[in-house]
């Protein structure tokens, strides 16, 4: 019994992590129709940002809210100078499919070459904020840490803040009818390439905070984020690519069904867990388990 | 004069839609453009609308020339469109859909009022507003489309067959609505119809397309009288 309680607390704090990467991704998707593969670099940009202000200043939470604003502006930055460029240029026949797959990916490239030449491709040890000890209840200790709870109490938030903004405001409508419906929403007086920035300026912000999280206790490298890419993506799949809440509630099961298997099965299992996920998904349930009912095209 | 089109014309790549249009609608009327499928007609409102680039000829509302505007620009300048097919998001609610048409004056209180009054003309909306548009029925959903277009306030009103697919008392229902916004709160009208007929007995002029170009245009009562028009373009 206290086992699974366990496994399913470790499952919910990593699985907030990769929620919030597949957050990222499906912001981006659902803007820009394009899969952001450079979001595990701008994100481990953040990352070492996080890492080095919190090496000078010794404060995480300043480290934390300076490498989320800068992970924000450069989503903006990649989008308002690259994405949107190439998209004008390169929108008719195969190229127009391709092309941004592989800036995104050549993108993701540059910036972790940019990262090992600032900060060498040694690992960097990320000290966590708080105790990485598990809780300790009566004569038994949990592997569930104040650094998990710190992991699932910041994404919790980050995932308030998102769902005030875009249920509750007018920024937050005009982002999901441009999403919807970009005719509509131009019709409505709604400037839909700003709300695309801003999506992508909402996704940078969320992966700096995933990478931030998942980083402590851990060597920091040039790549050390691409797993967790991966792990966003089959997320985002699950949650059917276009739905925020999707992407929250994919990232969590995500999660918790990969901690039962580390426990229960061994490490060895959760990649190909992860993968036979992944074709379950797009063959079952090929719109996720909360897309539209038509088809992923919408 | 409010609206006038000088010489428009436009194309979808290789196909020439509309081939050199002119006409003018007075402030305050209902003009509706009549045409069998493939006309230009809604290539027409698309184009008013900033949809879609003209080739040649100009557009001007107001005494300014508005070609080439973006409709984000345009629907702060009064001008709102209705396009083809139930112009809603079905993914948003009710109330979010008529949020959106005002969502560009980012003002609470206005933006209340104005659904007020699209609630007042549409009651039915009212008792739906926190119900998600796609669940609506066709006609609702057409209610909507334009309730969220008067939501922007709008001056000129674009409306692409909004008949389309209703059942002939919602139809009735609909023209007298559109004939309301233009008598009694002074909105000017481009009505797209293939109901000849429904549209013109409530407009005040006619404007008759054929294969992009204009076949006959004037006042909506001779162009119902006139013999020819009846059996070639009016279809009854
Ligand atoms: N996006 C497009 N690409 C290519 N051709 C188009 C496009 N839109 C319209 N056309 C063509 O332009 C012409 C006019 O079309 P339009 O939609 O304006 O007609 P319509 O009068 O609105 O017809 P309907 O009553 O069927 O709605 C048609 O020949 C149509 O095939
Ligand atoms: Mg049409």
């Amino acid at each position: 019994m206290q086992q699974l309680i366990n496994t399913l607390l470790i499952g919910v704090s990593i699985g907030s992590i990769y929620a919030l990467m597949a957050l990222a991704l499906v912001l981006v998707w659902r803007s820009t129709r394009v899969v952001n593969f450079a979001q595990a670099g701008q994100a481990i940009l953040s990352t070492y940002i996080a890492w080095e202000v919190v090496n000078r200043s010794g404060s995480f939470l300043m480290a934390f809210i300076l490498a989320v604003a800068i992970g924000g502006l450069i989503g903006g930055l990649v989008e308002s100078g690259l994405m949107r460029v190439l998209l004008k240029h390169a929108n008719e026949g195969p190229v127009a499919a391709v092309a941004p797959v592989i800036a995104t990916l050549g993108l993701l490239a540059v910036i972790r070459a940019v990262v090992g030449l600032i900060w060498t491709n040694e690992g960097k040890r990320f000290e966590s904020p708080v105790s990485t000890a598990g809780f300790v209840i009566g004569d038994a200790t949990l592997p569930f840490s104040r650094l998990n709870l710190l992991i699932i109490v910041t994404a919790a938030v980050v995932m308030i803040i998102f769902s005030i903004i875009f249920q509750k405001t007018n920024l937050g409508l005009a982002l999901r009818a441009a999403a919807y419906n970009p005719e509509i929403a131009r019709l409505s007086g709604v400037r839909v390439a700003t709300t695309r920035t801003i999506g992508w300026i909402f996704a940078g912000a969320a992966g700096a905070v995933a990478g931030i999280l998942v980083s402590p206790n851990d060597s920091l490298t040039p790549n050390s984020l691409d797993t967790l890419l991966v792990f966003g993506f089959v997320a985002a799949v699950i949650g059917g690519l276009e739905s925020l809440i999707g992407a929250v509630v994919g990232g969590l099961v995500l999660g918790v069904g990969l901690s039962f298997v580390l426990i229960y099965l061994g490490t060895s299992l959760i990649f190909p867990t992860t993968f036979v996920v992944l074709v379950l998904i797009l063959l079952l349930k090929p719109a996720g388990l909360f897309g539209a009912k038509g088809a992923r095209s919408a | 004069m409010t609206l006038k089109v000088e010489r428009l014309v436009v194309e979808h790549g290789a196909i020439r839609a509309l081939d050199g249009i002119s006409f003018e609608v007075d402030a305050g009327s209902l003009a509706a453009v009549i045409g069998s499928n493939g006309a230009g007609k809604t290539t027409l409102l698309r184009t008013i609308s900033g949809l879609k680039d003209a080739k040649l000829g100009k557009i001007f509302w107001k005494d300014r020339e508005i070609t080439g505007m973006k409709p984000e620009d345009l629907v702060r300048r009064g001008l709102a469109h209705v396009s083809e097919g139930k112009s809603v998001i079905p993914e948003l609610t009710v109330r979010e859909n008529l949020s959106l048409g005002g969502i560009w004056r980012n003002n609470k209180s206005e933006l209340e009022e104005s659904i007020g009054e699209v609630i007042n003309l549409f009651p039915r909306l009212g008792e739906r507003m926190d119900q998600r548009a796609d669940t609506l029925s066709g006609g609702e959903r057409q209610m909507l489309a334009i309730g969220r277009a008067l939501a922007s306030k709008p001056e000129l009103l674009l409306l692409d067959e909004p008949s389309l697919g209703l059942a002939p008392l919602v139809v009735e229902q609909i023209f007298e609505t559109i004939s309301q916004l233009c008598r009694q709160q002074g909105i000017t009208i481009i009505l797209v119809e293939q109901n000849a007929m429904g549209a013109l007995a409530i407009a005040d002029t006619g404007i008759i397309i054929n294969l992009g170009v204009i076949v006959a245009q004037g006042d909506a009562g001779s162009l119902v009288a006139d013999p020819a028009l009846k059996s070639a373009y009016l279809g009854y």
